[in-house]
């Protein structure tokens, strides 16, 4: 039997038991796939699961948190699953996670660099290590692998870490270690450089607060600071240099509960690349605290613990 | 109106050159992997195949624009009395949108009614929309998500520009379709189209039968009041948005606003700046009440003012464009056509009878 199919009976087993269970089905056109809230026996036979499931669909459990819910999870997502629970603002046994070995999920961005403009796709199909479309009646295809996420270039997690259904084998990882080259090579560049970097990015932000809304580990929701009245902590104007202090709060709020799912980065519209700013807390968390959000379920995350000599950080050698 | 003309590919940098000499001209240019509307500069690669990843809605009505400076003066005198000095600021810089599409154009049409209409004109927003013209390019080939033929546009659609521009041959026929877009047509750089013109408007009538039949939504206007109280509806519907504002800030026709004071000590900037209906503070009252207190309610809004409240207003007019950016920019692919066309189909719950 094939992962959706075990996956589908697993989730038909268990519907009756629950609210509802949050999958994925095709969306608007064969490369966008939508989150799927299934309720009803029918609704599970319109769930798919391949590479186009792009969406960490634990952003919604924290909304959810007085039903019975069940979630199908990548090995990315179930990091914010357990992050959530480790924080109080979930409740694990009110929600039931369902696991997949994940191959690795598209980065559209990616395949628009690689196939060209892809509004006008007809089809999509992944076949083996291809993926193929038809674009305004004309075929193109690329790897699978020069359009993936770049999170999945260096997953160490392709399994869920924590579920209470699993569908088919788990896969082995990608890599074993996370080196964190990215964030070392940005930072090699001089300071004058890396500040013309984020001023020209994001300038076109257009600060819709998709990567906040889009990002599981982001609960203050209707209460966020950028857009409190009373105190008006930030600024309405349109300056780059408000919408890049956004995302240093962001970044910074988001201190060693990171999961890295990159959904901040996939939800922006104009594709800015802010997962980098969360990558560099992410590498200083795990050097400061020997900490990653959301890997070990028990782990006591730095910011809800307190030790008076911290072992990596030598405070009276300063 | 002004006799229509040719303008090769060769001299497009050329003739944008020599109009920028007079104006300012925003054109859509890549930056990163978005295309966006900057000022055009020499040697500027214009992106003139596909439709911008943002519209150019802030040219007229700015993401934020100061409205007026304050200034609170004490008088030394009389330590009680305090004065307000106020200075309005509009500073509209004549512009040329060079490339933008229909629908972009379109956009300002169904704002005009709002701010330059009957009842109230708004000094702001005509003071800009009376510097910028807009040079649409007509779409031969459409998005999955374009449905601009279905509320009231169409792909060659020439409502709300000032020159219409046809992809043909090498080159492009530029048509003047304003009074104010035909003195841009005055360049030696530009030929007599002559039979070119009439190329044009076979292939701009071709286009939108590529789109597949229209959609009526003109039913959508009642049936969309009918399904208001269903809450069970919107919540459905609803779900799977994550409230965030890409829709409406990528809407062409969105135009609510919000007014915040920006402030340090005695003075300070009266500012105004898109709001957006996702967003939990929208029609959030000064009480603590807000009449739209989930996001079921706020997508509801969304969707009912553009296919129904707007329409009822102003003679059956969508307030949608059909540009498709609020679907394949959602980051979860909510689809405004999908909930419009399920309002339309839904069967309303049978009342209690008890």
């Amino acid at each position: 039997m094939n992962v959706l199919s075990q996956l589908k009976e697993q989730i038909a087993a268990t519907l009756p038991n629950l609210d509802l269970v949050i999958g994925w089905e095709r969306g608007f056109d064969p490369l966008h796939h939508t989150p799927l809230f299934m309720r009803r026996p029918e609704d599970v036979e319109r769930l798919v699961i391949d590479a186009l499931c792009v969406h960490n669909l634990a952003v919604y459990l924290p909304g959810l948190k007085n039903k019975k819910v069940g979630v199908a999870v990548k090995g990315c997502d179930s990091r914010a699953v357990n992050q959530l629970a480790r924080e109080g603002l979930i409740k694990r046994e009110n929600v039931v996670v369902f696991g997949f070995p994940c191959d690795g999920a598209a980065d559209l961005t990616k395949v628009r660099r690689q196939l060209g403009d892809i509004s006008g796709v007809q089809s999509a199909a992944l076949e083996g290590d291809l993926l193929r479309v038809v674009v305004d009646g004309k075929e193109r295809e690329t790897p699978l692998k020069d359009v993936l996420a770049d999170k999945c270039l260096r997953c160490r997690y392709p399994n869920a870490l924590t579920h209470d259904h699993f569908a088919g084998e788990p896969r082995e990882a990608r890599v074993q270690t996370d080196d964190y080259k990215d964030v070392v090579d940005f930072e090699a560049l001089p300071l004058e450089a890396r500040f013309a970097h984020w001023q020209q990015e994001m300038q076109r932000c257009i600060r819709c607060y998709a990567c906040r809304n889009a990002c599981p580990m982001c609960v203050c929701r209707d209460h966020c600071v950028a857009q409190s009245r009373d105190p008006h902590w930030v600024t309405q104007e349109d300056e780059t240099r408000e919408k890049w202090m956004f995302q240093i709060i962001h970044a910074m709020h988001l201190a060693g509960r990171c999961v890295e799912c990159g959904e901040c980065q996939r939800a922006c519209p104009v594709d800015i690349p802010i997962l980098a700013l969360k990558r560099k807390l992410n590498k200083e968390i795990r050097e400061l605290f020997d900490f990653e959000a959301g890997v070990d379920p028990q782990a006591v995350p730095p910011l809800l613990s307190f030790q008076v000599e911290e072992k990596n950080i030598n405070e009276r050698g300063w | 109106m002004a006799e229509a003309k040719y303008l090769h590919h060769d001299k497009l940098s050329a003739w944008l050159e020599e109009v920028a000499g007079k104006m300012r001209v925003l054109a859509p240019v890549r930056q990163g992997d978005a295309v966006v509307f900057a000022p055009y500069a020499s040697g500027v690669q214009v992106e003139m195949d596909k439709q911008a990843t943002t519209p150019p809605k802030g040219v007229v009505f700015p993401a934020s624009e100061e409205l007026l400076r304050y200034d609170y003066q004490k008088n030394p005198e009389q330590p009680g009395q305090v004065d307000v000095e106020l200075l309005p600021v509009i500073q509209p810089e004549p512009t040329l949108v060079f490339g933008c599409r229909s629908c972009d154009a379109r956009g300002f049409v169904i704002f005009d009614r709002v701010y330059a209409g009957q009842t109230y004109k708004d000094p702001y927003y005509l003071a800009r929309r009376e510097a910028t013209l807009f040079a649409v390019i007509a779409c031969l080939r459409h998005d999955i998500t374009c449905f601009c033929h279905s509320v009231g546009g169409g792909p060659g659609d020439a409502q709300g520009a000032d020159l219409l521009l046809t992809p043909i041959e090498d080159g492009y026929v530029v048509e003047a379709v304003s009074e104010r877009g035909a003195p841009l047509l005055d360049s030696p750089l530009l030929e007599p189209a002559r039979d070119k013109v009439e190329q044009a408007q076979t292939l701009r009538d071709k286009a939108p039968r590529n789109m597949g039949n229209p959609t009526d939504f003109a039913p959508a206007r009642d049936k969309l009041m009918a399904v208001f109280d269903d809450m069970d509806f919107w919540e459905d519907v609803s779900a799977k948005c994550i409230s965030c504002g890409a829709c409406t800030y990528l809407c062409p026709t969105c135009y609510c606003f919000n007014i915040t004071d920006e402030g340090a000590g005695l003075s300070g900037r009266r500012v105004r700046s898109w709001d957006n209906c996702m967003s939990s503070q929208f029609t959030f009252e000064a009480s603590g009440h807000n009449p739209r207190p989930t996001k079921a309610h706020r997508l509801k809004n969304r969707v009912g003012h553009k296919f129904s409240y707007y329409p009822a207003l102003h003679d059956g007019l969508i307030s949608c464009c059909g540009c498709g950016r609020c679907i394949k920019s959602c980051p979860v692919s909510v689809d405004i056509r999908e909930i419009v066309v399920r309002a339309m189909g839904h069967a309303l719950p049978a009342k209690d009878k008890d």
